[in-house]
């Protein structure tokens, strides 16, 4: 109900707010919270507890998804940059995190799958494994600058080769890290109640916003993706910069497969991450973003990324039947995307001009 | 312009020699097989004066699902290839394919190459009545294992299966041997509809139904560590009372017990959670003898013996008493189990 008046008093901003960007994954999460402030308030309950190693953190609802959403974010930047500057998406980044999680494990781990110590610091494993998946995005970012393949095509041959590729990379051997210091990064540093890979997210935030603004990188990207023949002609280099989209999802890839590997210090290079390209992408629309190209909004997929584990956090916990879950899912997504919709928004702009009346707006949003 | 038809020119001559050598390389690959093939033989005749073993080498024609697929298909393939060696009196040829039409033409390959034993995991059930028949013709036997095909039974001499169901009602029935107060149980589901996900989740469906135990949540978690890791944390944050864990693998059992460390709740031998996973991955089976765990089903992977069981017995001419031999599952006990399980079932 309070909700419920606060948006009455914005009423009047609302037509000029419904064509932001942002106002769609802003919404959705609205939309998701207000569902969930109805049916069972303690949904928002967060505790203080200890973990089994008498560490304060936080749990509840509200942070798991913080915390389960944060790779989802991650691989949102750079598949923000991907689909903007190449008109296409990358559906490998599943596959590339399996590929950069094996070999974070296979450089920590040695020869043998299950040392007692580290053979390596953990910083190394982390930095060679971003090399390896910005080579990976490079590979893709080759393919679809030089070659013009479409993204989609040109990233099939990861997304089908890579699973396969990160067995390889560990004598498909399943490895497991005992050392508790690797644990910190996918779960909670000792002391501090809030899951590490939020902060982790954060900080890749904090960066791309920074890149964004102190150079020209959001610009050029933006100016390939809506016409490149024009950025030609202006002095871009539009395979350079469609180039150096991929290698950033690479390094962003990186980060995600580190987190996860961190998560359980191992892998299951079959089903990690498994599906998780479409939730990029799925991110990516709910920003609002143009899956052909062209403008795009940062921030606006990584709260997409966030509204994904909502939805996912929220299903899970009104334990939708096991059968129906992917269902429920898709009706949500289906009404977000229609909702997000250029044509959609210009008609709700429109009909919040007209109706002034609060009442109204409130049940059309 | 002309240069534009130069290279449109060049791209179809490429094009062309592309699919010319595609042909090519078609043909040499069939080539190369049979090139193989008296290489192969050459190596057992060396075998086999030797060891001067009486006899010729019985040839089997393996085909396989792809080794990467899973612990599971690396474990059964090492297993086959550590029975049917020289030493052993076989000589064995091995292909891999998780494509159902290429495991048909490399069936139709071993019949060529006069195989006396075609052995099959098939990727799918359908599609092989016609190659079994040739092999019939060609008086080929055919024994299936791990996973069974539509086709009529006359065309097969044996298939050696896993049962799922048995699985589940072996860990069930020891749950209920546990002798609890109450049965609280989250049930993490594999991903629906998948033969191991019915014969697990249908065991503890009926028994909970039959003796009233509370599931307090039923998900599927697709075999995955981290969904299982999300379901449980929202049980736990929605307050909710269990003490039972019944996942079904191993992977979902330690994205589990991952969530319950986060929330300092005990589990294993003794504690207030009973943990129960599927496959008896070697690490599994390490957390079992830790006592951080209660209970592991097999999927037994290792089919070879049953399989050389029923070669020797073709062989000396006695006839089956039944086709459809359905494997021992075994299941450990945290508190029962030793190092030498962990060494000889871990996969």
């Amino acid at each position: 109900m309070k909700v419920q008046t606060q948006t009455a008093q914005k009423s009047s901003f609302l037509a000029s707010i419904v064509r932001r960007q942002i106002f769609i994954p802003i919404a959705a999460l609205l939309i998701l919270a207000i569902f969930n402030f109805i049916v069972d308030p303690s949904f928002f309950k967060v505790t203080l507890g200890h973990n089994s190693e008498g560490d304060p953190i936080l749990s509840g609802n509200i942070i798991s998804i913080i915390d389960y959403g944060s790779e989802l974010a991650i691989l949102a930047i750079g598949m923000t940059l991907v689909t903007a500057a190449s008109r296409g998406q990358d559906i490998s980044v599943g596959a590339a995190i399996a590929i950069s999680g094996s070999v974070v494990l296979r450089v920590l781990c040695g020869t043998n799958s299950r040392p007692d110590t580290l053979q390596a610091p953990i910083i190394v494993a982390f930095l060679i494994s971003c090399l390896v998946a910005m080579a990976f995005g490079a590979f893709n970012g080759t393919l679809v600058s030089v070659f013009k393949i479409q993204p989609m095509v040109a990233t099939l041959i990861l997304f089908t080769a890579g699973r396969s590729i990160a067995a390889w990379i560990n004598n498909n051997e399943l490895p497991v890290v005992s050392d508790r210091t690797f644990t910190y990064f996918g779960g909670y540093i000792p002391g501090i109640p809030i899951p590490t890979p939020f902060f982790i997210a954060i900080a890749c935030f904090i960066l791309t916003w920074l890149a964004l603004k102190f150079t020209n990188l959001g610009l050029y990207v933006q100016s390939v993706g809506i016409n490149e023949k024009t950025s030609r002609l202006n002095g871009l280099n539009p395979a350079l910069i469609k180039f150096v989209t991929y290698v950033i999802l690479g390094l962003c890839v990186a980060i995600a497969g580190f987190i996860k590997v961190s998560r359980l210090s191992t892998i299951n290079y079959s089903v990690v991450a498994k599906d998780i390209e479409m939730d990029a992408i799925l991110a990516v629309a709910l920003g609002g973003n143009s899956l052909s190209g062209g403008k795009f909004n940062i921030s606006a997929s990584i709260l997409g990324a966030y509204v994904i584990q909502f939805l996912t956090t929220t299903l899970y916990k009104f334990q939708v039947q096991s059968d129906a879950l992917p269902a429920y899912k898709a009706v949500v997504v289906i009404a977000l995307v229609v909702l997000s919709a250029p044509i959609v928004r210009e008609k709700l702009a429109a009909l919040f001009k007209k109706l002034r009346s609060p009442a109204k707006a409130e049940s059309k949003s | 312009m002309t240069i534009k038809k130069i290279l449109a020119m060049a791209a179809s001559t490429v094009l062309c020699g592309a699919m010319f050598a595609g042909c090519g390389a078609s043909g040499s690959s069939s080539s190369n097989n049979e090139a193989k093939k008296p290489e192969a033989s050459s190596k057992a005749d060396t075998a086999d004066n030797n060891s001067s073993s009486s006899g010729s080498l019985i040839k089997v024609g393996i085909i396989n699902n792809d080794p990467n697929e899973s612990g599971y298909r690396t474990a059964n393939v090492n297993d086959l290839k550590a029975t049917f060696t020289k030493e052993n009196g076989f000589d064995a040829s091995f292909a891999y394919s998780l494509k159902n039409e290429e495991q048909i033409n490399y069936a139709q390959k071993f019949i060529q190459d006069e195989v006396d034993y075609l052995l099959l995991s098939a990727a799918d059930t359908a599609g092989w009545d016609s190659v079994l028949k040739d092999a019939k013709d060609a008086g080929v036997r055919v024994i299936l294992f791990d996973r069974t095909i539509d086709a009529d039974e006359s065309l097969y001499d044996a298939s050696i299966v896993s049962d799922m169901a048995k699985e589940g009602e072996q860990a069930v029935e020891w749950l209920k041997s546990q002798d609890l107060k109450t049965y609280d149980i989250i049930h993490l589901q594999g991903v629906m509809g998948t033969a191991a996900q019915k014969g697990r989740s249908g065991a503890l469906d009926a028994t909970a139904k039959e003796l009233g135990w509370n599931i307090v949540t039923q998900q599927t978690a697709e075999w995955n560590a981290e969904k299982a890791q999300q379901i449980v944390q929202s049980a736990i944050d929605a307050n909710k009372k269990f003490n039972v864990i019944y996942a079904e693998n191993d992977d979902m059992a330690k994205g589990a017990v991952a969530a319950l460390d986060r929330a300092n709740i005990s589990h294993g031998v003794d504690k207030d959670v009973v943990v129960i996973g599927f496959d008896c991955n070697k690490w599994a089976l390490e957390e079992l003898k830790k006592g951080n765990w209660n209970y592991d089903g097999q999927c037994n992977p290792f089919q070879s013996s049953y399989i050389k069981d029923i070669i020797d017995k073709l062989e000396k001419g006695e006839t089956l008493s039944q086709k459809t031999i359905i494997m021992d599952e075994k299941g450990f006990d945290a508190k029962t189990i030793t190092d030498a399980d962990v060494e000889q079932y871990g996969i």
